[in-house]
């Protein structure tokens, strides 16, 4: 159970990662677009298994 | 290309350069190897797997170590590590392993309980990955980890976190904390199955009596005591009682019947050994210091703490001269010989002796002088932590 879990929220931060991603490429506003990058580090940091 | 766009590339690019910085640091701490020497008196060693075999191959999985007398006698166990930020245990417990002899029944060492939690740190803690004492061959580094088993390990954290078997409600984050996980089930969360498999430990090593090595605030009414059952009591008190006439300041708390998961509680109800968490006094767990540096975690002097003692803040003594690592680390082993005695003194016919230097001796000359040169010993004779 703990492992269909576990897999569902890293599921969770693929998904965040993409829309985020896609809005930093839609974006034409520079601010928001820092804020994508921002919010995205640290699903960046689990998905790749750093932190 | 358009100003927006050049603009992109260069917020890519900075945000490539904080994932590469951030990850390298973090992937040097979470696979940084501490080298300990076995001393003259380990005559074993091995995991804690040996004791729930699923936890083979994970980062829960620990070394142990075993000091066989081969004299009948009572078997001790003790823990260092349970909190990774509070690294006097895991000092304490690697001094131990390279300095101790037991001279009638067992000890046994276990220096990095919570492994997994000693591989990342606090996520704002804003403190040291790594600190380092000095020694006459170089430097002996260790890992500053984190309170909680690593994420990367147990994940995610429920909304609320209940005990085993209790169904007691704690809070979430515990879920990962190995000192609300007693006495653990083998089906259950990793931070579980490490409960489990260290009361198996106890059970099958028929172990007498559990020593958790931690640190604590020095505005926490809980620090520089020893926290204990009923049932521990009296050797606890009599211990103190003689510690505080001749070493140091220690006093005894009484664990709260109602507070489930802790060891100083689990290990006692679920098993015939009697538990004692040692609590020393580290400045450096206290929030309002100055820097959280290695300094201070190996010195433990602060001016904020030291206007706070005078102002009769804190909950134990504290002056110019700090909590340094030789107090808290040789408090912890004084305290374990101080026990072994008391318990001598109530169970003649089950004795243990262990000798190590402990407080006076690591005051005298610092921790460092007992550290011993991993290249001058054979290869045999080296553990990786």
């Amino acid at each position: 159970m703990a492992f269909v879990i576990t897999t569902v929220y890293y599921a969770l931060c693929v998904y965040a990662i993409t829309f985020l991603a896609i809005n930093f490429v839609k974006t034409k506003d520079w601010q928001k677009a820092t804020l994508q990058l921002i919010v995205m580090l640290p699903f960046l940091l689990r998905v790749l298994r750093l932190k | 290309m358009t100003r927006l766009k050049i603009g992109k590339i260069v917020l890519l690019c900075l945000f490539a350069l904080c994932l590469v910085v951030a990850g390298v640091e973090m992937r040097t701490l979470r696979n940084y190897k501490e080298t300990l020497v076995k001393g003259p008196g380990v005559t074993g060693s091995g995991r804690l797997s040996d004791y729930l075999p699923k936890l083979k191959g994970t980062w829960a999985d620990t070394n142990v170590y075993y000091f066989d007398s081969g004299k009948p006698g009572a078997t001790a166990l003790l823990l260092g590590g349970t909190h990774p930020n509070e690294p006097s245990g895991i000092i304490a417990a690697f001094l131990m392993v390279e300095n101790a002899k037991v001279e009638t029944g067992r000890l046994i060492v276990i220096p990095h309980y919570n492994r997994s939690g000693s591989t990342a740190t606090q996520p704002l803690g804003a403190y040291p990955q790594f600190i380092s004492i000095k020694t006459d061959w170089g430097k002996q580094t260790f890992r500053m980890g984190d309170r909680l088993i690593n994420p990367l390990d147990q994940w995610p954290d429920p909304e609320v976190y209940i005990h085993y078997p209790s169904k007691q409600m704690l809070s979430n984050v515990d879920m990962r904390n190995v000192n609300r996980t007693w006495p653990g089930r083998a089906d259950g969360a990793l931070g579980e199955q490490i409960g489990f498999a260290a009361m198996e430990l106890i059970r099958k090593e028929n172990v007498d009596w559990v020593v958790d090595f931690h640190g604590a605030e020095l505005l926490y009414p809980v620090t520089n005591c020893i926290v204990v059952p009923s049932q521990s009591t009296v050797i606890a008190q009599l211990a103190a009682i003689n510690l505080t006439a001749t070493d140091f300041e220690v006093h005894v708390e009484p664990s709260p019947v109602n507070f489930r998961g802790v060891s100083h509680r689990e290990i006692g109800d679920h098993s015939p050994a009697l538990p004692f968490l040692l609590e020393s006094p580290d400045p450096f767990l206290d929030q309002p210091t100055g820097p959280k540096t290695e300094a201070l975690e190996l010195e433990g002097k602060d001016e904020f703490l030291l206007a706070a003692s005078k102002r009769g803040l804190l909950f134990t003594d504290y002056d110019e001269s700090g909590k340094s690592m030789e107090q808290r680390a040789g408090r912890h082993i004084t305290i374990v010989k101080q026990l072994a005695e008391e318990w001598n003194n109530m169970f003649p016919d089950k004795p243990i002796v262990i000798s190590s230097p402990g407080y006076t001796e690591f005051e005298a000359e610092g921790v460092g002088a007992y550290f011993t040169d991993p290249s001058s010993v054979e290869e045999n004779r080296l553990s990786l932590e």
